[in-house]
């Protein structure tokens, strides 16, 4: 079990190897987003930038126009909020090869408080024309990502949450933008993640089992394109939907699933995620309970819920 | 208004403070040190001696206004207010635990006494200035203190707030730069390089004082970790609150002052001591009761 951070790190590094045009900038947080590894296997393509975010994502601009193709090591906090100017300007609307490696993404941020737990990124970064944004389960997804985005002609927003989760897929995994992926069949219903959150969906999705309550789990590591038509397809058989999300209700995956769902197929769907308040400073156990997004938190609210429905 | 020339007590203060932020930090698991150690002697000179302040009326009017732009340093912070009476000394082990008055960052909505939030590198000057223009704006006297840290001074919004203060001729406005030449990853030494930290300073070779000064800044130069020059610059910067002009102080400090395994190292940005490295803190700083 390894954590994205870590995978980000020796994935560039062995990236750094065979593509002789990859450069990694930071804004002076390489020793936590782990691009510190790269800093020491490549050290004349790693590129200090200081605390400035802002000025960074410009520089990646002007770097990719020569057909580099810069990696930006940050919190997910400081690109979306700080640099998103910059990043809806410069890098959306011109379509640049600029690669976001967002860290620290989410609630879980090694108990550094609201300001560094970005509730609202997938909304901001989801509502960009042009901007491609993906949130990998675990390391396999994650590096399959990072390989993915190298290659790809385009702006990539990749949401990495700092620590490990048990694995979901393994070595096999292949990564197709928009895809999604069922972790678990079932009839009863259906909860719809994404990120390592999508794993703690899969444990939720075995307590209900042991009460006889059949969950199907569908992750959406791709929030930005998606396939449509396969979010539709898995949604057809169940009679409740349940996304759940390391993020605000608001217009994350949330709202995804509802603008598809509202067009394609009304039913009913229940957004679990962070209700519109901020976080705090906490370990992470803590902070998964009291947002009840922890797999046993979880069972509970699903069950509460569809106690609710049938009454 | 600091009239005591004799600072063994604030020495005294600084170090239990020392010890507090370290063993806290270890006790909670996570959290910043170098910038905290850093930045001690100069909160415990203001909260001390040189702002007028109310613990037990943390709202009064008149009050003076701190704000710690480096707001990771926020363990410092605490540290002091409990000292001064803010809060129990005891409250601090509940830092960063959950359902806490001490999140990671200073949270104004929590915590009585805080002036606004930080965390985000690069914003407290800008709030400050605010503050201050205000005073002026409502005929009031306090005057507002801002600290930044060297590597957050690379924030062009810190840039923004600078280019703005002489403008409106804020003499009551004083930022304090805790130059301690050390961020949190920041740039490796050049071979034979010479430097108090382990990495470059950010700053090596610029001459923040004239350039402050070419923005229409009053400039004081002092060592950080020197109550002599510390505590009559800081009544200094207060005196020239009519004046036309900001004051900023350039304290040069060092990244984990007063703690020997901290010191100069960036590392020791956010890392917990061990329980060994704890004890051996606490015989160096004197603590008998050690708790770990
Ligand atoms: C906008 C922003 N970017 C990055 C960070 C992450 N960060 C926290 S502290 C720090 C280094 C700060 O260095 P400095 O200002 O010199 O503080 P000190 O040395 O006193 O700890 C960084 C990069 C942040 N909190 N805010
Ligand atoms: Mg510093």
């Amino acid at each position: 079990m390894k954590a994205l951070r870590d995978v980000f790190g020796e994935t560039l590094v062995a990236l750094g190897k065979t593509n002789p045009n990859i450069l990694v900038l930071d804004a002076d947080l390489a020793n936590s987003t782990k691009a510190d590894k790269f800093a020491v296997e490549h050290p004349d393509k790693f590129l200090e930038m200081g605390i400035a975010e802002q000025n960074f994502v410009g520089v990646a601009v002007g770097l990719a126009s020569l057909g580099f193709v810069p990696w930006l090591s940050s919190f997910t906090v400081f690109f979306t909020h700080r640099a998103v100017d910059p990043i809806r300007m410069l890098v959306a609307q011109t379509h640049a090869n600029v690669k976001i490696g967002a860290a620290y993404a989410g609630l879980l941020t090694g108990l550094t408080g609201k300001t560094h737990q970005d509730v609202e990124d997938l909304a901001i970064m989801r509502a960009m024309p042009g901007m491609t944004v993906l949130a990998p389960a675990d390391e396999f997804e994650g590096e399959a990502m990072i390989r993915w985005a190298t290659e790809f002609a385009g702006p990539v927003y990749l949401r990495l949450a700092r620590d490990a989760s048990p694995p979901v897929f393994d070595s096999d995994y292949a990564f197709t933008p928009g895809k999604t992926y069922h972790l678990r069949e079932g009839y009863d219903l259906l909860l719809i993640s994404t990120g390592p959150q999508s794993v703690r969906c899969v444990e939720a999705a075995e307590r209900l089992a042991e009460q006889g309550i059949s969950a199907g789990v569908l992750h959406v590591p791709s929030i930005k394109p998606v396939k449509t038509e396969e979010i539709v397809t898995a949604c057809e058989p169940v009679p409740i939907i349940f996304t759940v999300e390391e993020h605000n209700v608001f217009g994350g995956l949330g709202g995804l699933v509802a603008e598809i769902l509202a067009e394609h197929l009304p039913k009913l769907m229940i957004r679990f995620g962070i209700e519109d308040r901020w976080g705090e400073s906490a370990p992470n156990d803590f902070l998964l309970d009291q947002f009840q997004l922890s797999g046993p938190r979880l069972s509970e609210r699903i069950v509460n819920r569809l106690r609710v429905a049938k009454s | 208004m600091s009239v005591k020339t004799d600072y063994k007590e604030l020495e005294v203060l600084a170090q239990r403070g020392r010890w507090l932020v370290i063993s806290t930090v270890a006790g909670s698991g996570a959290g910043h040190v170098g910038g905290p150690l850093s930045a001690m002697d100069l909160m415990v000179a203001l909260y001390f001696r040189v702002m007028d302040v109310r613990p037990q009326e943390p709202q009064w009017p008149e009050r003076d206004r701190f704000i710690l732009s480096k707001g990771h340093s926020a363990i410092g912070q605490y540290t002091v207010m409990a000292l001064r009476g803010y809060l129990p000394v005891e409250e601090l082990k509940t830092f960063d635990k959950g359902r806490s008055r001490l999140q990671g960052h200073p949270d104004v909505t929590k915590l009585p006494g805080l002036e606004t939030s930080t965390g985000s590198l690069g914003q407290g000057l800008s709030v400050g200035l605010g503050f201050a223009l205000g005073g002026r704006l409502r005929g009031q006297k306090f005057h507002t203190f801002i600290l930044i840290g060297d590597g957050e001074l690379q924030e062009g919004m810190i840039w923004e707030a600078l280019h703005i203060a002489p403008r409106y001729k804020l003499g009551n406005l004083t930022a304090i730069l805790d130059w301690n030449g050390l961020q949190q990853f920041g740039w490796l030494l050049a071979p034979g390089e010479k430097h108090r930290g382990d990495r470059r300073d950010p700053w090596a070779g610029v001459d923040l004082k004239t350039i402050f000064e070419k923005l229409g800044w009053r400039v004081l130069e002092i060592d950080g970790h020197d109550y002599s020059q510390i505590v009559p610059a800081l009544d200094a910067a207060k005196k020239f609150g009519d004046s036309d002009q900001p004051t900023i102080i350039v304290a040069h400090t060092i990244k984990g002052k007063g703690v020997q395994i901290t010191e100069g190292k960036f590392e020791w940005h956010s890392k917990v001591a061990t329980k060994e490295e704890l004890y051996a803190v606490a015989a160096e700083l004197g603590v008998e009761e050690v708790g770990v």
